[in-house]
């Protein structure tokens, strides 16, 4: 025995999934919606996509000073999401500076990966429209237009199915789930969103209260709220689930591990939180879609979730407070 | 029937394959042994009386024992001269008194040894008696004596008694042959468990990885209505004996409790072997069947070896080590001890010698947590883990005491699941040592 034996704590195995392999399985299961949004959207949301997550990945190694573009995924992972969020019309330098912003302010000045309080693609998000709303609200979606990837999309533009009733009754609930309707070139197809998602959830990177809580929670309040059009009560509850950012908010962004709460309850709660929020801002809000600032707001509250919702210990008795 | 699940665990690679097919061999005595006066959970014990350098001992003599309860004697496991009696290297880490015996070879045995009579005709009592004398702790590994878990408070009724086949420790086989090749001594330690105990049914929790030792105990409790063959879901750590009572009789165990205030006595099957043989035979514990095993181990086996048996000699015996080995740890990979060097003694609880290589090694460093919950969703007890991790690693003791610390029994299942390599179980340690440290002043 003339190695040098490894002496340590146990256990002495570990799983071989890392951090890198985790980010890794997110891209993954964002490659159905951005194949999509290539389809649908065509060259500009190839470039968009492109230019946003190199922009991150770049900003991100420049900051931590590694050579390594890639590094543990998690700036590409941002990137993607931060181009999955805006219009296929954003013009490039609002992509650079929207995903220099999601590195910059939403997480390496907190510490870096693990130590952001917000997701840090809708923090680029929700400064981008803020500040040039002009390129994000209203009616600038550019109007899809499937398989014709040289096709300039932005010359056609309307206003999302959220904008309105009269504009929801323009489109079929079939093509909301397929996703040929305006909108971010990530949030438009609720079936490439719940392929990744399934994914996701298979790898174990996923639980299902967030997404559960949050879609399960805009689907009873447009119910009840959502005005009945579609002629029936349950097809409005359908329509707010699948318009707009839910899904993409549910299945990848309220389920950002760093910003969201790590008890099971406190995920059912935030979940429910964000539906709350979506539907507080899409019903009673000046804006057509609250899925950023709910879940802004919510990351916000996590750690005051987790404080309040310890597990109960196996065999453990509650006590009276 | 079969049993439920439990919340938690994990899957990790069990590597069975190596020795499961395996029969037990005895491995010859070897010419010295080191026999630790400290092997089980409770106080230490003194050499006898007359017990002294010079002195010849036979087989199976008793040479130490303590006038506590929670304690058991230790026997010779060699016939031979006594060399010395001092401090020698121990699995635990620290250097523990120890009797050292140089075999004269012949192997006898003490001529005091004789069968301790039928069962019918023994009492509670006698079991109690003859199985603290026999020296018989717990051999799964925790090594707690076997005569107190069989000693229960009058008021506390037991009416099961479990015997713990899961085996589910990965690389590990010595259980699972054991319930191969001596199922009829498990069912004889098992009826003796309940008559100690004056239980009601026995249960033998077995993984379902494991059909043919399902298949194999079933036949041998045939006729026994009493017993009963649980085959249980193959999840890590379903032999730890919350999980273990709670699938195969739905009682949880209390936070902080012992299984017998929800009626349950666990033993390991070893255990229920070393019993048989304590009232059959009237042989003391001085030899036990472990796993030596691992990707560094060049010929893995399943070996009978005497107490004491340093445990290079064991891993002469399976054809040495290989070249690129990294890590040497007595017991399974998930909550077995890493130890510098192979110069050190089997004891009761050594289930195991697992060796394993570079590419088995875990030594990536660990990075910044992601708050990804894979640890609170492995977590067997529902604690937080990284939680009380990041509580230890700012000395917020108190904080990881609110969190349930105290709670965790360090099956490993966070360190393996966590994809930043985070040390969890470690500082869940700490902060366990930590909080007692606080509670005695």
């Amino acid at each position: 025995m003339d190695n040098k034996m490894v002496v340590s704590s146990s256990p002495h195995i570990r799983t071989i999934e890392s951090v890198q392999s985790v980010m890794t399985d997110v891209l993954i299961a964002l490659f159905p919606a951005a194949l999509m949004a290539v389809l649908l959207f065509g060259y500009k949301a190839l470039l968009t996509m492109v230019i946003s997550v190199f922009t991150a990945m770049v900003i991100e190694a420049f900051w931590l000073r590694k050579r390594n573009l890639f590094n543990d995924g998690s700036a590409a992972v941002t990137g993607l999401l931060f181009a999955m969020v805006l219009p296929a019309s954003a013009p490039w330098w609002l992509v650079v500076v929207g995903a220099a912003s999601s590195i910059i302010i939403g997480k390496q000045v907190f510490g870096g990966i693990g130590n952001n309080i917000f997701n840090p693609a809708l923090v680029g998000r929700a400064i981008v429209v803020m500040s040039w709303g002009g390129h994000l609200v209203g009616r600038i979606w550019p109007q899809p237009q499937p398989f014709a990837f040289t096709t300039d999309v932005s010359a056609v533009t309307m206003a999302t199915a959220l904008a309105g009733q009269s504009e929801a009754l323009t489109f079929s609930i079939t093509d909301l789930f397929v996703g040929s309707i305006p909108g971010c070139l990530g949030e438009t197809s609720a079936l490439a969103l719940l392929l990744g998602g399934v994914w996701l959830y298979y790898k174990g990177h996923i639980d299902w209260r967030i997404p559960g809580g949050f879609i399960g929670t805009v689907f009873v309040l447009g119910v009840v709220f959502g005005g009945g059009f579609y002629g029936n009560i349950f097809l409005t509850g359908l329509f707010n689930v699948l318009a707009g950012g839910v899904m993409i908010g549910a299945i990848y962004m309220a389920t950002d591990m760093v910003s969201t709460p790590v008890t099971p309850t406190g995920k059912l709660i935030f979940g429910i939180g964000c539906g709350l929020i979506t539907m507080l801002i899409r019903i009673w809000g000046t804006l057509p879609e609250g899925v950023t600032f709910a879940i802004l707001i919510m990351n916000a509250v996590t750690p005051i979730i987790d404080n309040f919702t310890i597990p109960q210990q196996f065999g453990g008795v509650k006590k009276s407070a | 029937m079969s049993g439920t699940i439990f919340k938690g665990g994990v899957h990790p690679d069990d590597h069975k394959e190596l020795t499961e097919a395996m029969s037990v061999n005895p491995m010859k005595a070897p010419s010295t042994v080191f026999v630790p006066l400290q092997q089980h959970i409770g106080a230490p014990c003194e050499p006898l009386e007359g017990i002294a350098v010079g002195v010849q001992v036979k087989v199976g003599q008793k040479i130490a024992d303590s006038g506590s309860f929670v304690s058991a004697p230790i026997h010779a496991t060699v016939s031979g001269t006594i060399k010395e009696i001092g401090p020698f290297n121990h699995p635990l880490g620290r250097p523990v008194q120890t009797i050292t015996i140089e075999s004269d070879g012949k192997d006898e045995w003490d001529d005091q040894i004789k069968p301790a009579g039928e069962l019918e005709k023994l009492s509670a009592e006698d079991l109690r008696k003859l199985i603290r004398a026999a020296g018989i702790v717990g051999l799964g590994g925790a090594t707690f004596p076997a005569h107190v878990k069989l000693s229960p408070p009058p008021d506390k009724k037991i009416d099961v008694v479990i015997i713990n086949g899961a085996e589910c420790e990965p690389y590990l086989t010595a259980d699972h042959r054991v319930m191969l090749e001596m199922p009829e001594k498990i069912v004889y330690g098992l009826k003796a468990m309940i008559k100690a105990l004056d239980a009601e049914v026995g249960i033998i929790g077995i993984e379902d990885n494991k059909q043919d030792a399902i298949a194999v105990m079933q036949s041998a409790i045939a006729g026994e209505d009493q017993l009963k063959v649980v085959p249980l879901h193959t999840k890590y750590p379903q032999g730890a004996e919350k999980m273990l009572i709670q699938v195969t009789t739905g009682r949880k165990v209390p936070s902080g409790g012992l299984p017998l205030e929800v009626g349950v006595v666990n033993h390991n099957v070893g255990t229920a072997v070393a019993i048989n043989n304590a009232i059959k035979e009237g042989k003391p514990l001085i030899e036990r069947v472990l796993t030596v095993t691992g990707s560094g181990i060049n010929r893995p086996a399943n070996l009978l070896v005497r107490i004491g048996t340093l445990v290079s000699e064991v891993i002469e015996e399976c054809g040495g080590l290989k070249d690129n080995t990294r890590k040497l740890i007595i017991g399974g990979p998930m909550m077995g001890l890493a130890q510098p060097h192979a110069n050190l003694p089997v004891i009761k609880g050594t289930s195991g010698i697992l060796v394993l290589t570079d590419e088995d090694v875990c030594l990536s460093e660990s990075v910044t947590c992601i708050r990804c919950a894979k640890c609170v969703e492995s977590c067997p007890v529902s604690l937080l883990p990284t939680l009380i991790a990041q509580a230890a690693e700012h000395n917020l003791f108190d904080k990881a005491e609110k969190l349930h610390a105290l709670d965790c029994f360090e099956c490993g299942c966070c360190s393996y699941v966590c994809p930043s390599k985070i040390p969890l179980t470690q500082l869940i340690r700490i902060a366990k040592a930590e909080i007692m440290k606080a509670k005695k002043k």
